[in-house]
C-alpha cells in the first residue's frame, strides 16, 4: 500500500484483509476534509477582457425551463429502470425489478418500488372501495377510503421483499446479473396509514378468532392467511408510499403492511379481512412460499423473512477502474427486527471487517453498510454477511441449499459473493 | 381493547378494566360501517380445509371434463399436463426425488384449495366467470385425472371437503415459529 501516512493511525480504524488491499471505515471523512480545504484554491484568476461566459457551460447561459406540476427524474437517469419480466402473452403474470446497483441510500422511489403480480394492476374507484372486516368478529365492518382517512395515522419505514427474491441462488452456477436482477425484488419505503389494530378492535376478534385471511381486489383476488397475533401488532392499512398516495403497482388505494414479513403477504389492492379460527391453505401459501425440503416434506407458513444482505457495490457491471479508492456498500436487511452488523470479507470467509451501518438503522428496514477500502488490484472476492438484533447470523449458501429439495427457491438468504479480476471485471461468484 | 382477554382477568380488575376500556372506546373513532349478513355473503369467497365457505351445487367428472376443454386445456395441456403454464396433474410420489414435480394434485394438500383458486382467479383472461357448478366439475375432472376421485365422482361441499389429497400429511407449519 502507499499510504504511508495513515500507518500512525488507531489500528482499530483498518483492518487488511489477505493482501487484497485495505479495508477502513474512516477514510471519507478524511477525504472530506481534504476536500474542503482545496476549496477556494482557484480564486483570482483574472478575467479581464472576456465575460465569465466564454467557460461557462450552456446550461447556465440560458434560463432553464418552467416548472412542472409532477417532476420527473432527469432525462440524464433514463436507464435507471425496472427490470420487467412477465410470462409469455400474459403481460399482468409476472415481476419488475427494483435497479438496486442504480440507486442510493435505503428508500426506493415510488416509480422504481418492485412489483409481483398475479393478473395485471387494476384500476380501482377508490369512491367504490372498502375494506370489509368480518369473520369470526363481533361486528362486521366495512370502512371506505374517506372513512380511513379520519382515523390516526402512523408512518413507519419498512422493506418489503418478494419471498422468491434472490431464488437464482438455489441454481448449480452464480447467475452474471446486476445486483438488481439478482437481489431486486426488495424495495423500501415510508408507508403511512391506520394500524389494523385499531380496525379488528372495533370489530371485537372472537375467543377463538387465530388467523386473518386478507383478500386483494385485482383479477387474481390474491389471498393469504396472516396470524391474528401479527395484525394486533405492527401491521398497518397502508394508505401513502413515501408521502403520497400508495401507487396503482403497490395496491392503490390500500395495502396490507406486515412488516418483516414476506413480501406476497402485505395483499395489495386489499379489500376484505376475515376472522378465523384456521389457515385456508391458499394457493400462494400452499402451491407457492413453501420450502420444499429433501426427504419431500415441505415447510408452510414460514412468514420472517431472515437477516440478509448484499454488497450492490461493486457487483456485477460494475467494472473497476483500476486499483486505488472504492466504496463498498450495500444493503442489510431482516424481517426479526433490526441489523446489528454487517462484515465484509476479501479473503474467502477467513477474516472480517465490520462495516458502518448507516444511521437511521430501524426496524426491519433497509440499512445501508459502507466501507472504505483500497483496492490494490490483485484479483479478490468480496463477501459480506449481516447479523440481527436477535442474533441471527446469514448463513452461507451451501448451508442454505443443504437444508431444501434442488427445486426449492423460496426465501433464500445465504451469503453472497463478487469476484474482482485483475482487469476490473466484476463477477457475480458462490462463496 | 380486547374484549377476549376479560376471561382470564379476575372480576374486581375487569371491573377496572370496564373503565379503561370506556375510555378506549371513547378514544377509537368506531368509523367504520356496520355489515348485513347478506352483504357478507356476497362478498365471502373464502373456502377453508375443513370445507367451510364451500357453496351450494356440484359437479361431475363428466361435465368437469367438458368446462375443461372449453376454457382450460389450451393454456394447461390436454389432461392438464401442462403447456404453456402451469401443469395440473401427474408428479404423484416425485416430492423426495432430485427432481420434484409439484401440481396441484401431486403438492397441494387440500382439494378446496384448487375449488378456491380456480373460482376466485381462473380462467386468466376472465376470472369470477365459472358458475359453481361448473368450478365444482372441473375440481372433479382434474383430480379424477391421477384417480384421487374415481371417474363418475359428483363433487359438492360435502364431498369436496373428504377428499383425500396424496400430499395431505406433506407440510410442517411452521407459524407460531419453532423454539430453537
Amino acid at each position: 500500500m502507499e499510504n504511508r501516512g495513515r500507518a500512525k493511525r488507531d489500528a482499530s480504524s483498518r483492518k487488511t484483509s489477505s493482501g487484497n488491499g485495505q479495508f477502513d471505515r474512516r477514510t471519507l471523512l478524511r477525504a472530506g476534509a481534504l476536500a474542503a480545504g482545496m476549496a477556494g484554491m482557484g480564486a483570482g484568476i483574472a478575467r479581464a477582457a472576456e465575460s465569465i461566459g466564454a467557460d461557462a457551460p450552456d446550461w447556465m447561459k440560458t434560463p432553464g425551463r418552467s416548472f412542472s406540476t409532477y417532476g420527473m427524474p432527469s432525462h440524464w437517469q433514463e436507464k435507471v429502470q425496472r427490470t420487467v419480466a412477465f410470462l409469455p402473452g400474459r403481460p399482468g403474470t409476472g415481476t419488475s425489478r427494483t435497479p438496486l446497483h442504480l440507486l442510493e441510500g435505503t428508500i426506493t422511489p415510488n416509480g422504481l418500488h418492485f412489483e409481483r403480480h398475479h393478473n395485471g394492476v387494476p384500476d380501482i374507484d377508490p369512491s367504490r372501495h372498502e375494506l370489509v372486516i368480518h369473520g369470526l368478529v363481533k361486528r362486521p365492518l366495512a370502512f371506505s377510503i374517506e372513512t380511513l382517512m379520519r382515523y390516526p395515522m402512523e408512518s413507519q419505514i419498512h422493506f418489503v421483499e418478494c419471498s422468491g427474491n434472490s431464488g437464482s441462488f438455489n441454481q448449480p452456477e452464480p447467475q452474471q446479473a446486476t445486483a438488481g436482477g439478482l437481489n431486486g425484488l426488495l424495495s423500501c419505503s415510508e408507508w403511512s396509514g391506520v394500524r389494523l389494530a385499531t380496525l379488528l378492535q372495533e370489530a371485537e376478534p372472537a375467543r377463538e378468532a387465530k388467523w386473518v385471511v386478507a383478500e386483494g381486489a385485482d383479477a387474481a383476488a390474491m389471498s393469504r392467511s396472516v396470524p391474528l397475533e401479527k395484525c394486533l401488532d405492527d401491521a398497518m392499512i397502508a394508505l401513502y408510499q413515501n408521502g403520497e398516495a400508495i401507487r396503482p403497482e403497490q395496491g392503490y388505494p390500500m395495502r396490507l403492511l406486515l412488516p418483516g414479513f414476506e413480501g406476497n403477504m402485505n395483499v395489495k389492492w386489499l379489500r376484505r379481512l376475515k376472522v378465523m379460527d384456521q389457515p385456508v391453505n391458499a394457493r400462494d401459501e400452499t402451491s407457492h412460499y413453501t420450502e420444499l425440503m429433501p426427504g419431500g416434506k415441505a415447510r408452510q407458513y414460514m412468514f420472517l423473512q431472515g437477516v440478509k444482505s448484499a454488497i450492490i457495490k461493486p457487483s456485477f457491471g460494475m467494472n473497476m477502474k483500476g486499483p486505488g479508492f472504492y466504496e463498498v456498500s450495500g444493503l442489510a436487511w431482516s424481517g426479526a427486527g433490526r441489523v446489528s452488523k454487517v462484515e465484509v470479507s476479501s479473503d474467502a470467509g477467513k477474516s472480517w471487517t465490520p462495516a458502518s451501518l448507516a444511521a437511521p438503522v430501524l426496524s426491519k428496514a433497509l440499512t445501508r453498510f459502507r466501507l472504505a477500502w483500497q483496492w490494490d488490484g490483485r484479483p479478490v472476492t468480496l463477501m459480506s454477511r449481516a447479523t440481527d438484533e436477535k442474533g441471527e447470523v446469514q448463513p452461507t449458501r451451501a448451508a442454505w441449499v443443504s437444508q431444501y429439495s434442488p427445486v426449492q427457491f423460496y426465501h433464500f438468504n445465504g451469503i453472497q459473493g463478487c469476484r474482482i479480476e485483475a482487469d476490473g471485471t466484476v463477477k457475480h461468484v458462490y462463496v | 381493547m380486547s374484549m377476549f382477554r376479560f376471561g382470564i382477568l379476575f372480576p374486581a380488575t375487569a371491573l377496572c378494566l370496564i373503565a379503561s376500556v370506556g375510555q378506549a372506546q371513547a378514544q377509537h373513532p368506531n368509523l367504520g360501517r356496520p355489515l348485513t349478513d347478506d352483504e357478507v355473503r356476497k362478498l365471502d369467497i373464502t373456502v377453508a380445509p375443513d370445507g367451510n365457505g364451500l357453496p351450494a351445487g356440484s359437479g361431475s367428472v363428466s361435465a368437469g371434463a367438458k368446462v375443461y376443454a372449453e376454457k382450460c386445456q389450451s393454456c394447461h395441456g390436454a389432461k392438464g399436463q401442462g403447456g404453456p403454464m402451469d401443469q395440473l396433474t401427474g408428479g404423484i410420489g416425485t416430492l423426495a426425488s432430485a427432481k420434484p414435480v409439484k401440481t396441484p394434485v401431486s403438492y397441494w394438500p387440500s382439494a378446496t384449495t384448487i375449488f378456491d383458486y380456480v373460482r376466485r382467479a381462473m380462467p386468466l383472461q376472465s376470472p369470477e366467470s365459472l358458475t359453481d357448478d361448473e368450478v365444482y366439475a372441473v375440481t372433479a375432472y382434474l383430480l379424477s385425472i391421477d384417480k384421487v376421485v374415481p371417474e363418475d365422482a359428483v363433487l359438492d361441499a360435502k364431498s369436496l371437503s373428504q377428499v383425500k389429497m396424496p400430499n395431505r400429511d406433506g407440510f410442517v407449519r411452521w407459524w407460531p415459529v419453532p423454539k430453537r
